[in-house]
């Protein structure tokens, strides 16, 4: 082990590799058959259950763990996945304690909601292990749909299509599929090569191509799919980030770069990691980009946040796995400027109030040393199509997910309203597809 | 704390907590370990004839049924009687009571039906100084196919016969062991008192399989593939078991005769509930087999703790107490009318009771805007579903129609009157009320 978690500047290898395998081993472990059953006994199967409706996807939670708790794991994890072919990856990463489990009421009751996202990996897992998936083609249409961007939406998206029928071609600009899955979410929520063995299992199903290194307006534009396809749907979420004016030394970059690198790093000790690491921003990939940092042996982390804890929006979970990670969580500080010759040496911060309903700095400052800064500000559409409505920053689509462009649809984060969420993104690709299956069928 | 001291037929124990005649007290070493335990008495596990001991199958002799987290709701099994030898039994019994006067040790026995193998066997069992016997007419397999067991507790006429020759041969008080498996417990334990017998105790256990094996469709416990019908026991047959004790205790017939009660009784509350309805002391068995002998320092402390906060100085106090309450039927008032009731702050939210009465009742319960659940008076029939159903404590409670209001599903109002069905106009049999 060549360096510590003191060294200066960023450095790979400040933790043995014992230490970073646990440090990155699976967040929340598999419940094994009898905790399942223990957990599943604890379901009220509720009348018209709150969960269900907490449920992006609306998965019939009651019913499938009723499924597990007879004994039947297989039938459960098809009733998850024919709302939610990805399933197994929401059951990993969903906030859960923001849905499902936030409404189950036994969280009202007692404060201890029922494992659903456990229980729902469980299910999943059974059914990845027994082997191809559930689902099977409906005879062959004829027809040919564009996908453009292999993440949640475009594979949910891909996959009902498929199930219907319809051919599908993926156009993804990476070399890997499985968007944010595979690129985006803190490793240990997502071990062994999870989000991978997902979308294998996934495209078992039939009917889908995916072409590898295929950006939208730069290797093919949105004419020209629409000419081709006889529906085109826009999944390619959002790829380019916010900028923080003068926020430009050495050492300074994008939380999603930083968690791509990790994710997509063969080994850990690879990973270069400052000493003193500054995370800007609030939501889910400022706490992956942070704990991650800790994680590969950072000194000092500090998520610094410009509102309140309770307006933040990653989750108190979240929040509290970061601080038990020994995360630092500053609270009202927007960053001022970034100090340092070439490289960053520091970031001052003002603190914040609400005045009037605004945000404004009180003039009050402060200072904290840096040598890494990962900027989790947000992210933007970047290189999107022209000639398609916008809400805000995000496309327009309407409740059937349909854009201003006939016979183009667009879901996930790319589309409003996002929430930024894989579930979401699942319900919204699964959806459209239904759209464009109607549409095209009709 | 309360004086937990019990005399059952001049026997005296210094609790109502007696391990049933079963595997627990199948030989000293265990009885010893009870004792320590803090067990008030033993019906040592049932002897047989002298001769070539007992065979017992060589597989699996429980089957079991679970609830949630694998909770132990009932056992069954196919175990017979002892299978060690007689003289074995009768030498440890002997000591374990010279160790232990002030516990309570009952010899359970089993003998074909002539008169000459209960004199055989009296004299020898009277020699240990065990302080009475209990006569094991219950145990449904594997003996009553040999005329023993239950095959002699279904028959009243056997039950009294044999019962009288105890009578004549053995001076120490005599249980009659009643089988549950029967039409109606009346006959056996009449049959029980007309021979003599100084106390009945029940249940035995009840004929059952516990499940089948859907791969080879063997019953469980399975043994090569076949099964065979065990005996239950247990929590689930303590509401079998209430019920048959009940109907001994308010049978003018048998009225006044000593129960020890048994089945199912796991905690303080359920012994309680056995003696409130007329059981002198009781006998547990599966709550032992589960949790090992320990569990009665909590039926110890619950039932004393119970008892100093109802003001009983000794559990006679309570003896028998709930047996005025039962009744039949057509005695029920029919003028207590109630309506469920739902504490909104208790409530948590689930919909149960909804989706029970909506889809299996009277569509009494409304669901509304924001979850929230509210009796329609007008439609509930006070079935007490939702109560039952209802995963939170307290939270639907049924609560009485003071006399005066108008009850809304019948437009009639209510009366603080006694009325039942003997007198009810639609009643063919009314006689009007004198």
């Amino acid at each position: 082990m060549a360096h510590s978690t003191r060294t200066p500047g960023i450095v790979a290898g400040r933790l043995s590799a014992e230490v970073l395998s646990e440090n990155f081993a699976d967040l929340h472990p598999p419940l094994d058959a009898h905790e399942a059953h223990v957990a599943a006994d604890r379901c009220y199967f509720c009348h018209d259950a709150p969960c269900i409706t907490a449920c992006p996807t609306s998965i019939d939670i009651p019913l499938f763990i009723r499924q597990i708790a007879t004994g039947t794991p297989l039938a459960a994890g098809k009733t998850i996945l024919e709302q939610n072919i990805l399933g197994g990856m929401c059951a990993r990463v969903c906030p859960t304690e923001t849905l499902c489990e936030e409404a189950c009421v036994r969280e009202i009751a007692e404060g201890k909601p029922v494992e659903i996202g456990r229980l729902q990996r469980f299910a999943t897992d059974a059914v990845m292990a027994k082997g191809p998936q559930p689902f099977s083609r409906a005879a062959p249409t004829g027809k040919q749909v564009a996908v453009v961007g292999a993440g949640p939406a475009g594979l949910a998206c891909a996959h009902r299509l498929a199930m219907h029928g319809h051919d599908v071609v993926v156009f993804e600009k990476r070399d890997k599929p499985g968007g944010l899955n595979e690129y985006g979410i803190a490793s240990y929520k997502t071990v062994d090569d999870f989000a991978r063995a997902e979308v294998d299992w996934l495209l078992g199903i039939g009917g889908i191509e995916i072409r590898y290194g295929q950006q939208l307006g730069r290797d093919e534009t949105l004419d020209q799919l629409v000419a081709d396809h006889d529906a085109v749907f826009l999944g390619m979420g959002k790829p380019g980030v916010h900028a923080l004016p003068g926020f430009d030394l050495g050492g300074i970059r994008p939380a999603v770069d930083f968690i791509a690198d990790l994710r997509q790093a063969g080994d850990l000790s690879s990973v270069p990691v400052g000493r003193n690491v500054v995370v800007i921003g609030g939501g889910m990939t400022a706490v992956d980009a942070a704990v991650q940092s800790k994680l590969l042996g950072a000194e000092n982390v500090t998520i610094v946040y410009r509102r309140a804890r309770g307006e933040m929006p990653a989750s108190r979970f979240e929040q509290d796995l970061a601080a038990a990670k020994g995360v630092t969580l500053v609270f009202n500080a927007q960053p001022v400027a970034a100090t340092g010759a070439g490289d960053v040496t520091g970031v001052s911060f003002e603190y914040t109030a609400q005045e009037a309903g605004k945000l404004a700095g009180t003039g009050e400052t402060f200072d904290l040393p840096a040598d890494q800064v990962l900027l989790a500000i947000g992210q933007t559409l970047e290189n999107a199509p022209d000639g398609l409505a916008r809400d805000g920053s995000a496309l327009l689509a309407d409740e059937t997910h349909k854009t201003s462009l006939a016979r183009v649809w667009a879901g996930g984060d790319c589309s409003a309203p996002g929430e930024d969420l894989t579930v979401t993104a699942v319900a919204q690709g699964r959806d459209a597809a239904e759209d464009i299956h109607q549409t095209l069928m009709g | 704390m309360a004086d937990l001291t019990t005399e059952f037929l001049g026997i005296k124990s210094p609790n109502p907590f007696w391990l049933a005649s079963a595997p627990p007290t199948d030989k000293e070493y265990n009885v010893r370990r009870a004792f320590e335990a803090g067990w008030g008495g033993v019906v040592w596990k049932t002897l047989g004839e002298d001769g070539p001991p007992i065979v017992n199958v060589n597989g699996p002799r429980y089957g079991a049924m679970w609830g949630a987290d694998r909770r132990l709701l009932a056992l069954n099994n196919i175990e017979l009687i002892t299978d060690r030898p007689l003289q074995t039994n009768l030498d440890e019994i002997a000591r374990v009571k010279k160790d232990y006067p002030d516990r309570a040790v009952i010899v359970s026995l089993m003998v074909p039906c002539t008169e000459e193998s209960w004199k055989a066997i009296l004299p020898r069992v009277a020699e240990t100084g065990c302080d009475g016997i209990e006569l094991n007419f219950g145990c449904p397999h594997g003996m009553s196919e040999r005329g023993m067991g239950a095959a002699v507790g279904q028959v009243p006429e056997y039950i009294e016969m044999v019962t009288r020759w105890c009578k004549e041969n053995y001076d120490k008080p005599v249980i009659v062991k009643l089988t549950p498996n029967i039409s109606d417990i009346r006959y056996p334990a009449r049959a029980a008192r007309a021979g003599g017998a100084d106390a009945v105790s029940l249940i035995n256990t009840v004929s059952s399989i516990t499940s089948v094996n859907l791969d080879d469709f063997s019953p469980e416990p399975s043994i090569d593939g076949k099964g065979s019908h065990g005996g239950m026991c247990g929590p689930a047959v303590k509401p079998i078991a209430l019920n048959m004790v009940a109907e001994i205790s308010r049978d003018p017939e048998t009225a006044g005769l000593p129960i020890s009660g048994i089945g199912g009784v796991t905690t303080w509350r359920d012994a309680a509930e056995f003696m409130a309805l007329g059981a002198g002391n009781v006998q547990v068995c599966t709550a032992a087999m589960t949790y090992g002998f320990k569990v009665v320092q909590e039926m110890i402390s619950g039932l004393s703790d119970w008892m100093d906060k109802k003001g009983y100085a000794s559990t006679a106090e309570f003896i028998g107490q709930a047996v005025p309450n039962v009744t039949d039927w057509q005695y029920l008032n029919l003028n207590y009318v109630t309506k469920a009731k739902i504490d909104q702050d208790k409530c948590i939210k689930c919909g149960r009771c909804y989706a029970a009465c909506e889809d299996t009742s009277h569509q009494a319960i409304w669901m509304k805007e924001g979850r929230v659940f509210e009796v329609n008076d007008a439609e509930c029939v006070a079935c007490n579903l939702c109560v039952n159903v209802c995963p939170v404590e307290d939270c639907i409670t049924m609560e009485r129609m003071t006399a005066g209001s108008v009850d809304p599903r019948t437009g009639e109002t209510v009366s603080d009157d006694y009325a039942n069905w003997t007198t009810h106009p639609n009643n063919p049999g009314a006689c009007a009320a004198e």
